[in-house]
């Protein structure tokens, strides 16, 4: 019988052909937790008699979600995992380090075929890399830390496939969000998605880990986008699914005419041809976050933005997905050119999209934002209206102080 | 099941709809503690208000489909269970939900369809998987848990269950 890509992964790790609904016990590849869900995970780890994490070379933690500390509280937090790691000779990254998912691909913690457990619900970005990568929470990550195997039900795929080759001025968070928007939030709940077609083969793996980010939006266990034209500066091998692979959905899409998409509150499939919301005012516009604050993000906005100045009723907020990020956007100007125009930098990590500091919006103000979620309260406030769309899109309605179609700054 | 925990349940309950996810059941900007009861002071504050201040130890929350999207924060079963909810039941969870609140020892029940309305009395067998709504005189069959989740969950949680097996049995 034909495997998914899944299905391979997870028959390669448990040493036996494995096949959808089947429950295994697996061991993992990597694990990785955040300061939103690592003191818990730690204290679980104490309470179920945890001495020494499985593989401290396995293992990381990250301080991305509130970075730098924004109260004592959370400053205490920060020191917790701090301490472990020392206790336990493992890694932790720093504040301004970056977003655990960008430093995971980066420092190469994951790889192509690899099951990686992270205690984050966009860990499915890493199936960017061809990788099966589940989220979880802190007990069950302190599992893993304690026993370096998680327990699994293979899951069903999703077959996702996307035909044709995306317009000029659009980009892969347009094609995600029309995605999401065509599945559900939770069109995919317990399942793994496989994206596969043209459109997906000419993407760059920054693009690719925009594409399976949002694979948690759809409520998929994993998102896994097919190895075809994936390029790494490492030898890997490749899995790809078998032609007679079981699919428990399949869909096809021509996405040659795509336009720029949008997610409207408060739900990110909520999701329409930017042409419906043109027009709409903005007070505050963010770029940044495991979805779109890489390289090429900021590149773009800074392609749209350099000369120019933002609405004057505007504000722009950058965050870039990590230090390296941020580096390389010095060194090829775009950073100078988005605080010329009137943005504003701040620390390499999650910043605003998770509500906990540097930038909570107002009562009544609309927010468009590069970020994956637009749930009520998700940026702070629950009188607040957020917006989810393409880096051009945020750049282009900052610019012009409503949200605005990207395409003409693009030609 | 190894029975550490109850297993039957009667209490009044409260409803909500579809797709609660987990920025409504606790907001991100609480979930940074490890003062567990003071996530009960936030619970749901962003989809009822008054929730906090009408449950009553014991009862039961009732959703429709998707319970728990969103983030991954274990803090969302957390804040319910520390607020008094005993069981949550819904027509179905988003995964990692799913599976922390089972970890955490709150028992889940997914009901395919249901049309249990709010103030109902219900009446919970968890080890049959049966939920009778006493006061529409109705009775569900819940979808049976996997039989790992079943050990987790009698064990009343993940952490005692590694503490007592220290591994994974299926």
């Amino acid at each position: 019988m034909g495997q998914t890509i899944s299905e391979k992964i997870v028959s390669n790790h448990v040493g036996k052909k494995v096949y959808a609904g089947e429950v295994v016990v697996t061991e993992v590849d990597g694990v990785m937790a955040t300061d939103t869900t690592a003191p818990l995970a730690l204290k679980a780890f104490k309470e179920m008699g945890g001495n020494r994490v499985f593989d401290p070379n396995k293992f990381a933690l990250i301080i991305d979600h509130a970075a730098p500390s924004p109260n004592e509280r959370i400053a205490n937090l920060h020191k917790l995992m701090r301490d472990f790691a020392k206790e336990q000779n493992s890694t932790l990254f720093e504040i301004g380090e970056g977003i655990c998912h960008q430093i995971m691909v980066e420092k190469k913690y994951v790889k192509p075929g690899q099951i990686f457990i992270g205690a984050d619900s966009h860990t499915p970005t890493y199936g960017a890399l061809n990788a099966f990568a589940c989220g979880v929470g802190s007990t069950d990550l302190a599992a893993v830390m304690l026993t370096g195997k998680i327990w699994l039900k293979v899951p069903h795929s999703i077959k996702i496939q996307c035909n044709g080759t995306l317009q000029k001025g659009v980009t892969a968070k347009d094609l995600i969000l029309f995605l999401v928007g065509k599945v559900t939030v939770s069109g995919a709940t317990y399942q793994a998605i496989e994206f596969c077609g043209e459109a997906f083969e000419g993407l760059s793996l920054s693009s690719r880990m925009t594409i399976a980010n949002m694979s948690s939006e759809m409520g998929a266990k994993t998102g896994i986008v097919h190895p075809n034209g994936l390029q790494l500066d490492y030898d890997f091998v490749s899995t790809t699914p078998d032609k007679n692979a079981n699919y428990i959905k399949s869909f096809e899409f021509d996405v040659s005419d795509l336009e720029p998409q949008v997610s409207a509150p408060e739900s990110p499939d909520n999701v329409h041809n930017i042409s419906n919301f043109e027009g709409t005012k903005i007070d505050y516009a963010f770029i940044g976050t495991c979805c779109n604050g890489r390289l090429e993000d900021l590149d773009i906005a800074a392609k749209i933005l350099k000369g120019k100045k933002i609405h004057q009723d505007t504000r722009l907020i950058i965050a870039p997905a990590s230090q390296s990020v941020l580096l390389d956007g010095i060194s090829n100007g775009s950073i100078a050119t988005l605080i010329e125009a009137g943005a504003s930098l701040i620390t390499s990590g999650c910043g605003p999209c998770v509500g906990t500091h540097q930038g909570v919006p107002a009562d009544g103000e609309v927010v468009i934002s590069a970020a994956n979620r637009n749930f009520r309260g998700r940026m702070g406030n629950p009188n607040s209206n957020i917006y989810l769309g393409a880096p051009s899109t945020v750049a282009a309605s900052a610019l012009e102080g409503e949200i605005t179609n990207p395409k003409k700054y693009l030609s | 099941m190894s029975v550490t925990i109850a297993t039957k349940f009667r209490s009044k309950c409260h409803v909500y709809g579809d797709h609660i996810d987990t920025d409504r059941i606790i907001p991100g900007k609480y979930t940074k503690t490890l003062d567990l009861s003071s996530l009960a002071a936030h619970v749901l504050e962003d989809l009822d208000p008054n929730f906090k201040n009408i449950v009553k130890v014991g009862d039961i929350l009732v959703a429709g489909t998707n319970f728990g999207c969103g983030s991954s924060r274990e803090q969302a079963p957390l804040a319910l269970k520390k607020s008094g909810i005993a069981v949550v039941i819904a027509q179905d969870f988003a995964r990692i939900f799913f599976r922390n609140a089972i970890n955490i020892g709150l028992p889940v029940l997914e009901l395919g369809a249901h049309d249990i309305q709010k103030g109902s009395e219900l009446e919970i067998d968890l080890k049959e998987g049966i939920v009778k709504d006493l006061t529409a005189s109705k009775i569900y069959t819940a979808t049976k848990l996997p039989n790992i989740m079943i050990h987790i969950l009698g064990e009343g949680g993940l952490v005692n269950y590694l503490k007592k097996h220290k591994n994974y049995s299926l």
